[in-house]
């Protein structure tokens, strides 16, 4: 019997081209912190920039031509995508390169891809948001979502942290996030002077957390591996289960759509099965070494 | 500051080739040439101008005295070095002297062998001074070359790849020589950047770019060993124009330790 | 009468049997006119390089005859025939995915303009091929690369387009190499479906089954005469032979789950041990698919080109991200391989992603067996 595969390969229509970007130009660039700018990119074809939509963690890959593609999640508000903001930090040559461009420029985006936060789970419950320096923009699309319809949730949290307090994102936008209804918390593992905040690491903060009902709470974590697991066990110790707590993981993506073999683990494609998992979903492929 | 980065290149003991290599690419070299300025480069111009320089490509082993005395003056006056080629990353096929009796070759070959001064080793750049990135090949690869040049000038890490030349083989056909002839191949463990020209060519690999990333020498030479390949041609092969590369060097020295403890 | 409607029924033959005709060795060449004046390049075995390998042919005088080759962990070599049989070997070094997935393939083209950066589909017009020559496992081996590259939400453009301009002759192994294991895989020796035509080579001659209108119509261009009842024998004989000679077993009894939970069995640092890490395996199996995209760009860089090349998870960079590389031993590299190939990709894809081709064994520099690793991890499994 042919399977259904190769029907498709041989019978179905042409299908258009995964591999071609869109062309996108910079209409901003906002420095957040050092080695970190928000990039605001429009797309320059009237077509793309109407159909295109996103979903909160979803990623984009910008393509520096010449240099090179890389996996940058979608910062902004998913009801304003005529904007699409990218918070990036400086770490390889593509986003080395973005640093040499200017408001004008453009470069090339594909997608958006992965899978994106629960929102629908959120509804009618506590919501924590749990996160660690760079983590934060992968989640704020999730709380402008919440924020715009605050009287659906439960109470709703946000524990930050980040090496120190000049490294702490998005930091402008707290009173207005604090307003509209969500309540934020920041750590540092190193004070400086005048810091009158909360030292240590973010699992303290979940540690101590009031208000919020463990049986009916959501709770969404993004940050380094290591520090996902840290916060899914002190979530199990504040009674939370995996199938409440979903993460944001992060593997070498290329193609971002499955077919290039290189952010697999185990099992799952980060780049389309995630890089949104709940946590039961992946938890033991996290704790094995080199998978 | 005259606004275009100062590059200099500097030869050591070698056979030129690598600068031969740059002078090769004549298109990409003239592309190159507008956004630098050519500082120093003697195979090119006998204009030599003074440090600073930006980028300092270096040909050459460390040989004599008088080169650990230059190498260090010359980092000294560069911001981003840039080893190139076997000898400069290695210490090049001159490193076999560092099994051998050097006084002996200098008295059997030179006339006066007082005139001669020199160190008893070959070894490369990375052995005296901190290197900044090292582009391996016997000569080098003049693409990766105008890569490595034009990622510094922009700030990005050269791609240059850390795999084994049998990707390379695979990716053109290349039948593998070892499987299908019984051919000693060293490329298994031989970082590509040739195009894997000697096995399409029905040649093994003479490992030519050095170890590939994280190679496993012991089980190819023992598959050399159970292909009936004598202890002493495997020392051979592995001791070659990247022969003092710390990996092929270990594993030649094992085997033959293994051999003179039978002897 | 009965005794050979049993031997039918052992042979596993296709539920549904396309009619067979028989065309003479001297017809063959024929076939060649017929695909050229179809419109089709042909593909097939030729030797080069000290093996058969899978290259553009124009006539029967470019096929093995009289060649096949012995095969063994670590070893292929050629030799020669008793007998002028064409496809009288075993699969060699090369695999269809080269036509289908091909090494090195332009992507996407970037050129910049006054008003920055425009991108289009890199020009692609692959030209139609047959593929003459396709055995059972290598059917299977195309069928599960269809459900990579196109049976998912994304379809890979640049495999379908090539993938729709193949026409398939599968050949029907009639001899098996030591380390051919495609029985235990069920993927063969018997081709069944996923061709347009299935030859069956005899002495003087092939039986032909048409098994789709494009390859009925080359069909009815060959001079054919009905099947005799002795050439059925011969061909029944012929298949069976292939199918006794099969001597390499894996057991794949709950495989999935027998790796996935020893992931930490010691067996995977013995085989580090002896692993290169050169990624031959991976090059040579016929449903690996791992790619890495490579800029290439004038020196302006104001024209670039993406271009896909073949990549391996056996490489170190394969797994380089920001703060590390993630698989940063040959051990977590072998498991990678082997975890993914039989266990993963059942998740992934709905099968395995072996066919039993035995291609990683023979093409392993020192001959590393996954049969004989599968079998280690199984044998002390707690």
């Amino acid at each position: 019997m042919i399977s259904n595969a190769s029907k498709m390969a041989t019978d179905s229509p042409r299908s258009p081209s995964l591999w071609v970007p869109k062309t996108v130009v910079i209409r901003k660039i906002t420095p957040e912190v050092e080695n970190v700018a928000t990039y605001h990119l429009a797309f320059t074809d009237a077509d793309a920039a109407a159909s295109y939509r996103f979903k909160p963690g979803q990623f984009n890959m910008l393509y520096m031509p010449g240099v090179g593609e890389s996996a940058i999640s979608i910062s902004g508000d998913p009801e304003s995508p005529e904007l699409l903001d990218h918070t990036i930090r400086v770490a390889g040559n593509v986003t080395r390169g973005l640093t040499q461009l200017k408001p004008g420029d453009t470069l090339g985006l594909r997608g958006p891809f992965g899978s994106s936060w629960p929102m629908g789970q959120c509804v009618g419950r506590d919501v924590l948001l749990v996160t660690g320096g760079i983590g934060l923009p992968p989640l704020r699309p999730a709380i402008y979502q919440l924020l715009k319809r605050r009287q659906d949730f439960g109470n709703l949290h946000l524990l930050y942290g980040a090496r120190s307090p000049d490294v702490l994102l998005h930091q402008n936008e707290f009173d207005d996030w604090k307003r509209s209804g969500l309540t934020i918390q920041k750590t540092v593992d190193r004070s400086v002077f005048g810091w009158k905040g909360n030292v240590g690491v973010v699992t303290l903060l979940l540690e101590r957390l009031h208000s919020f009902d463990p049986s009916n709470t959501v709770l969404f974590c993004c940050g380094p591996e290591v520090m996902m697991r840290f916060v899914a066990r002190t979530a199990f110790d504040r009674g939370l289960t995996a199938e409440q707590i979903w993460v944001s993981t992060e593997r070498n993506m290329q193609c971002a759509v499955g077919l290039c073999g290189h952010c697999q683990l185990g099992p799952q494609f980060i780049c389309k099965d995630g890089p949104v998992f709940r946590y039961d979903q992946i938890a033991p492929l996290l704790t094995v070494e080199g998978l | 500051m005259s606004g275009k980065p100062r590059l200099g290149v500097f030869k050591f003991a070698s056979c030129d080739g690598c600068q031969l290599s740059l002078l090769a690419a004549e298109d990409q070299l003239l592309g190159v040439a507008d956004t630098v300025e050519i500082a120093y480069f003697l195979e090119a111009t006998s204009r030599i101008q003074p440090g600073p320089y930006d980028i300092a490509l270096i040909e050459g082993s460390i040989t004599t005295q008088h080169d650990v005395e230059r190498i260090k003056q010359i980092r000294a006056d560069t911001h981003f070095l840039v080893t190139i080629g076997a000898c400069a990353t290695s210490g090049g096929i001159q490193a076999l002297r560092n099994w051998s009796d050097c006084d002996e070759f200098v008295s059997s070959v030179y006339a006066t062998p007082d005139y001669i001064s020199t160190l008893a080793t070959s070894t490369a750049i990375a052995d005296h001074v901190k290197v900044d990135f090292e582009l391996r090949g016997c000569p080098i690869n003049q693409y990766q070359l105008i890569e490595v040049i034009q990622s510094v000038l922009a700030g990005r890490r050269p791609r240059t790849p850390v795999h084994s030349v049998c990707l390379d083989c695979k990716r053109r056909g290349t039948v593998c020589v070892m499987v299908a002839q019984g051919t000693a191949c060293l490329g298994p463990v031989t970082q590509a950047g040739c195009n894997a020209i000697c096995p399409e060519y029905n040649r093994g690999c003479y490992g030519c770019f050095g170890p590939a990333a994280q190679p496993n020498l012991v089980s190819l030479t023992d598959q050399f060993s159970a292909n009936g390949m004598p202890r002493e041609q495997i020392v051979n092969n592995l001791r070659s124009f990247n022969g003092n590369s710390p990996e092929f060097r270990v594993e030649s020295d094992r085997i033959q330790a293994e051999q003179d403890g039978e002897q | 009468m009965t005794l050979k409607e049993e031997n039918h029924s052992e042979e596993n033959l296709p539920a549904t049997p396309h009619h067979e005709v028989f065309v003479a060795i001297d017809g063959f060449a024929l076939l060649f006119d017929v695909l050229k004046s179809s419109g089709f390049q042909i593909v097939g075995p030729t030797i080069d390089q000290d093996a058969i390998v899978y290259d553009q042919i124009d006539s029967v005088d470019d096929l093995p005859k009289g060649w096949t080759d012995v095969q063994k962990p670590g070893l292929y070599r050629l030799n020669q025939r008793n007998d002028d049989k064409l496809f009288g070997y075993n699969v060699g070094p090369h695999s269809w995915k080269k036509y289908l997935f091909p090494p090195n393939v332009a992507l996407s083209i970037g050129k910049k303009n006054e008003d920055g950066w425009e991108f289009q589909e890199a020009p692609d017009d692959p030209p139609k091929l047959a593929f003459l020559g396709v055995r059972a496992c290598e059917l299977a081996a195309i069928r599960i690369q269809d459900r990579v590259f196109v049976g998912g939400d994304y379809v890979d453009s640049t495999y379908q387009k090539r993938r729709q301009r193949i026409l398939i002759i599968a050949v029907n192994c009639t001899q098996a190499a030591e380390t051919c294991f495609c029985t235990s895989m069920d993927t063969g020796p018997r081709c069944t479906d996923g061709f347009d035509l299935a030859l069956t080579e005899l002495d003087d001659g092939f039986l032909v089954e048409a098994s789709t209108p494009e390859g009925k119509a080359i069909v009815d261009q060959l001079i054919t005469l009905e099947v005799t009842r002795k050439q059925q024998q011969s061909a029944e004989l012929a298949r069976q032979n292939a199918v006794d000679q099969i001597k390499k077993r894996m057991d794949t009894t709950e495989i999935r789950d027998l790796l996935m939970s020893n992931l930490e069995h010691a067996r995977w640092d013995e085989v580090a041990s002896r692993c290169l890490s050169c990624t031959n395996c991976t090059m040579v199996c016929p449903t690996c698919f791992c790619s890495s995209v490579e800029e290439v760009s004038d020196l302006a860089g104001e024209n670039v080109e993406r271009r896909r090349q073949w990549d391996s998870c056996f490489n170190l960079e394969f797994s380089y991200m920001n703060g590390g590389v993630v698989r940063d031993s040959t051990r977590s590299r072998y498991r990678q391989w082997m975890t993914h190939k039989l266990a993963t990709w059942i998740d992934q894809f709905g099968t395995s992603g072996c066919v039993g081709c035995g291609r990683c064994i023979s093409w392993c520099p020192v001959g590393i067996d996954l049969t004989e690793e599968v079998a280690a991890i199984r044998k002390d499994a707690p």
